[in-house]
């Protein structure tokens, strides 16, 4: 592969600085070890060192990168750069305040993860070893504890823009039931009161943007509809 | 400027799993706690741990906290401290229980047990064969276990300053320490937590190297804030490179893929590990392999057009395992590598992975540094854990999976003496010198107002290329004592970084110059430590130091059986004695090491 240059569209904003936000257009020159679209962002920071965005791992686990990319949410350091339509176009998470440029402020989200009791409940006294699971109940956990809290999911889904404070979201919900899932859990019902309400759970309308943007090939969905079965079979 | 000052019992500045496991206990204690990171809690880089955590917990073969102490302290070259890694292994049982009682979703065995797999120089019976010793969660334990141990610390309450990041540690005229200045990166402010017990858990600092395993943030901050505030680094010039990171692009392929029955193979096809350590193989200790790698590859017998990596063969094992037990493992080399390891073999070359080195503590997590009295003082309200701090446990070379095992019980140690120090204090703060935050200030203003001086990311890269050159897998005499001097000429640049965005809101620019600042006493340590090393111990390997008979692998046991220690002020070099005697067991005799 040889240098190649690429055209950018990024959301620009710096409350410190700019009255309103704006699409500022540029392009990079790329190395050929530049694959994923952080490492262009990268790039672009070593240039102009106002371009504000949070990353990490670079590897896809710890979350910090997630941005809407070219329309769709994911991660950058995930994403291929020839992958990519040009311009490519950046813009924050929606739905959440942008604090500036592709930083969002997630207190919402965090919120309504915090608000699903995130932690096992298990109310005997420790036994001296481990408590004791089955590989076939340990499987029932998979595709629940991968989540990296990236929020890709909640800020694609439609409910969560309207009701980012009544409606538990898709990673909330799939934390939700990850403890629901676990045989070494004992809060079921109060887990299930906690989102026996109009909003909380029900507000989900199976649009399933949030299966289709997950990097982690998650399926908050399938999830939701697990939680709502439980509903469904303690009320007969 | 008056800076607000905000009053704990305790800080803790970092939330991976060595501050969130410390944060436990100091919550469970009732003690009003600060947990200060600049991520939040889940972002830290104990995150993208994979491959396990050790315990002897005997689930599927028999196993013991002495086989495991042996091999801690011969992958050490028997630099490892023998009283903390008998307090380690025997500790290591109770602590991955304490964790799965959290919620830690580690694989069962058909039993219903904790799942343990096979791990590089994790031997039965004082290293006679692997032993099932690491306990996983597919290959994403580090992740399952940080997010396990957060949400314990919802649970109890725990309160989080995130995205705070630490500047600088505050001593008073005794030296005591009595807190940290931290700066909110939303807003650009400054405000001095005034506490009775500091405890440093800020992670690695692989980012002084231009190919590494670790993230953007692991920038060596407690290390450089201890640094600057007088506290000497111990063995700094031990460093990590793990076997298998993927070619080109640093991200890293656990061990627990040869611990699953991989094979590393050159451009013959070779299983060439066979030649250079007939027993474990391929699960030999992490320097030893990463070594012949190299040599595979001097020798011309590395893989690819430009030779210059070898492979990492799992095409032989069922797909169900691969699916099953590395799933994150393919997701990697599908995205970093290019190939699905189903069907073939993945590019790898060693790359820096681990310090072992770090702040000097004892194994109740407290700082030591010599005094005039003693070579091991403890610095009062003073503590560390995890990878900045350097028990020492893992000495010249680290096992694998005893990192997350380091945390867990160095994490609560440090804890449970935060606990008892706090007690014991009088109800009043120790109160804070005058000029608390001035060395703060004043390193924000200089940077804020330099004009004409160097541009951060160059500097940075300067450091981590001559890191790279200079200190890498097989270290070179001339090498190292040209890399002393380019450091020295970068940390002069490194004092006069200049940034071009003056935002006040989150200014990503300003917190990496300020890292900056952290990386390159790291570097400096790193550099001087080793160039003063003249023999070959674990992961530092000298080419005037070879393997001979009077020097089995060039290790000088009369001369250099010893921790450095190196002092920021005069880039000042002393040392300390290795502790050789264990708890309650005799002590592990020195012996050559072979796999
Ligand atoms: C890819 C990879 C795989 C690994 N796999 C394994 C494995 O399988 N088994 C094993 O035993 N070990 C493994 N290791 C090693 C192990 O994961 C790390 O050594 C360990 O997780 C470090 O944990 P920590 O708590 O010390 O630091 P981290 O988890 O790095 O956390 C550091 C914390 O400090 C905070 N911080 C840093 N500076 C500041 C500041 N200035 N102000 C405020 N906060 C700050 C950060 O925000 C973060 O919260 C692996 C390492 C890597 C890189
Ligand atoms: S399926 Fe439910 S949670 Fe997912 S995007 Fe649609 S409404 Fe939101
Ligand atoms: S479910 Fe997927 S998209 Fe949603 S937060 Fe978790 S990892 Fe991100
Ligand atoms: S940087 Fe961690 S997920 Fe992308």
């Amino acid at each position: 592969m040889a240098n190649r240059t690429v055209r950018f569209s990024i959301y620009r904003y710096d409350p410190d600085k700019d009255e309103k936000p704006y699409m500022q257009d540029l392009t990079v020159e790329l190395e050929p070890t530049d694959r994923k679209l952080l490492d262009a962002l990268v790039r672009i920071k070593a240039m102009d060192d106002s371009l504000s965005f949070r990353r990490s791992c670079r590897e896809g686990v710890c979350g910090s990168d997630a941005m809407n990319i070219n329309g769709k949410n994911g991660l950058a350091c995930l994403i291929e750069i020839d992958s990519l339509t040009w311009p490519i176009t950046l813009r924050p998470l929606p739905g959440l305040p942008v604090v500036r440029d592709l930083i969002v402020d997630m207190t919402q989200f965090f919120k309504q993860y915090h608000s699903i009791t995130p932690y096992l409940v298990n109310n005997d006294p420790p036994p001296e070893r481990e408590r004791l699971q089955s590989p076939e109940e340990r499987e029932e956990l998979d595709g629940l504890y991968e989540c990296i809290l990236c929020a890709c999911c909640s800020t694609s889904c439609p409910s969560f823009w309207w009701n980012p404070d009544k409606f538990v979201g898709p990673a909330g919900l799939l934390a939700a039931y990850r403890f629901l899932a676990d045989t070494r859990d004992q809060a079921t019902s109060e887990r299930l009161d906690n989102l026996e309400d109009p909003y909380r759970l029900f507000r989900c309308h199976t649009i399933m943007n949030c299966v289709d943007v997950c990097p982690k090939g998650l399926n908050p969905t399938r999830a939701i509809s697990n939680i709502k079965d439980m509903m469904v079979r303690r009320a007969v | 400027m008056s800076v607000p000052v905000r009053k704990f019992d305790a800080v803790i500045v970092g939330a991976g799993g060595a501050g969130l496991r410390a944060a436990i206990q100091l919550s469970e204690a009732g003690l009003k706690t600060a947990v200060l990171s600049k991520v939040f809690p889940t972002r830290s880089h104990t995150v993208a741990a994979q491959g396990g955590v050790a315990a002897s917990l005997g689930n599927s073969e028999e196993d013991h906290w002495h086989w495991h102490m042996y091999d801690t302290v011969k992958g050490s070259d028997w630099l490892g401290d023998q009283d903390a890694i008998e307090f380690m292994c025997r500790k290591a049982n109770e602590v991955v229980v304490e964790l799965e009682h959290y919620g830690m979703p580690f694989d069962r065995t058909d039993a219903g047990k904790i799942y343990q797999r096979p791990f590089g120089g994790h031997m039965s019976n004082f290293g006679e064969k692997p032993v099932r010793r690491s306990c996983a969660a597919a290959d994403r334990t580090g992740h399952a276990m940080l997010h396990a141990m957060y949400q314990r610390n919802v649970k109890v309450n725990t309160q989080f300053f995130v995205e705070w990041m630490a500047l600088d540690l505050v001593r008073d005229e005794e030296g005591a320490v009595v807190g940290v200045t931290a700066m909110e990166m939303e807003t650009s402010e400054i405000v001095m937590f005034h506490a009775k017990a500091v405890l440093f858990a800020t992670g690695g600092a692989g980012r002084i190297f231009h190919s590494s395993t670790n993230a953007f943030i692991n920038t060596g901050d407690g290390v450089g804030m201890a640094a600057r505030a007088g506290i000497p680094l111990e063995d700094m010039e031990f460093w990590q490179f793990h076997p298998t990171g993927v070619a080109g692009a640093g991200v890293l392929i656990t061990e627990g893929v040869r611990g699953e029955g991989g094979i590393l193979r050159n451009s013959d096809k070779e299983r060439f590990m066979e030649r250079y350590a007939p027993n474990a193989k391929d699960l030999a200790s992490r320097d030893v392999v990463s070594r012949a790698m190299v040599t595979e590859i001097n020798e011309g017998r590395g893989c690819g057009p430009n030779k210059d990596h070898v492979l990492l063969d799992i095409t032989h094992l069922p797909p169900e395992t691969i699916l099953k037990r590395l799933p994150g493992i393919r997701e990697i080399a599908i995205q970093f590598a290019g190939v699905d390891p189903i069907k073939e073999p993945i590019p790898v070359v060693p790359t820096c992975h681990y310090q072992m080195g770090g702040i000097p503590t004892n194994y109740n997590g407290e700082v030591v540094v010599p005094s005039a009295t003693s070579k091991s003082e403890v610095v009062s309200g003073f503590y560390a854990a995890g990878e900045c701090a350097c028990a020492s446990v893992h000495g010249a070379n680290r096992l694998g999976t005893n990192s997350l095992l380091d945390l867990l019980v160095f994490g609560k140690s440090a804890g449970e003496s935060m606990v008892d120090f706090i007690k014991s204090q009088p109800a009043a703060h120790r109160p804070l010198p005058a000029n608390a935050c001035d060395f703060t200030l004043s390193r924000v203003d200089r940077l804020n107002n330099q004009r004409g001086g160097a541009n951060v990311h160059e500097a940075r890269l300067a450091m981590q290329r001559a890191m790279q050159k200079h200190c890498g897998v097989f270290r070179f005499k001339k090498l190292l004592e040209e890399g002393v001097q380019q450091i020295s000429e970068i940390a002069g640049q490194v004092a006069q970084t200049e940034i071009a965005d003056k935002s006040r809101v989150f200014n990503t620019a300003r917190l990496e110059a300020l890292e900056l600042d952290n990386l390159i006493e790291v570097a400096k340590a790193t550099m001087v430590s080793a160039n003063a090393r003249t023999e070959s111990r674990g992961a530092h390997v000298r080419d005037d130091a070879p393997d001979t008979t009077e020097r089995p692998n060039g290790r000088d046991d009369q001369n250099w059986l010893k921790h450095t220690l190196w002092f920021r002020e005069g880039n000042r070099l002393d040392y300390k004695p290795v502790n050789l005697k264990p708890l309650s067991v005799e002590t592990i005799a020195l012996k050559k090491r072979a796999y």
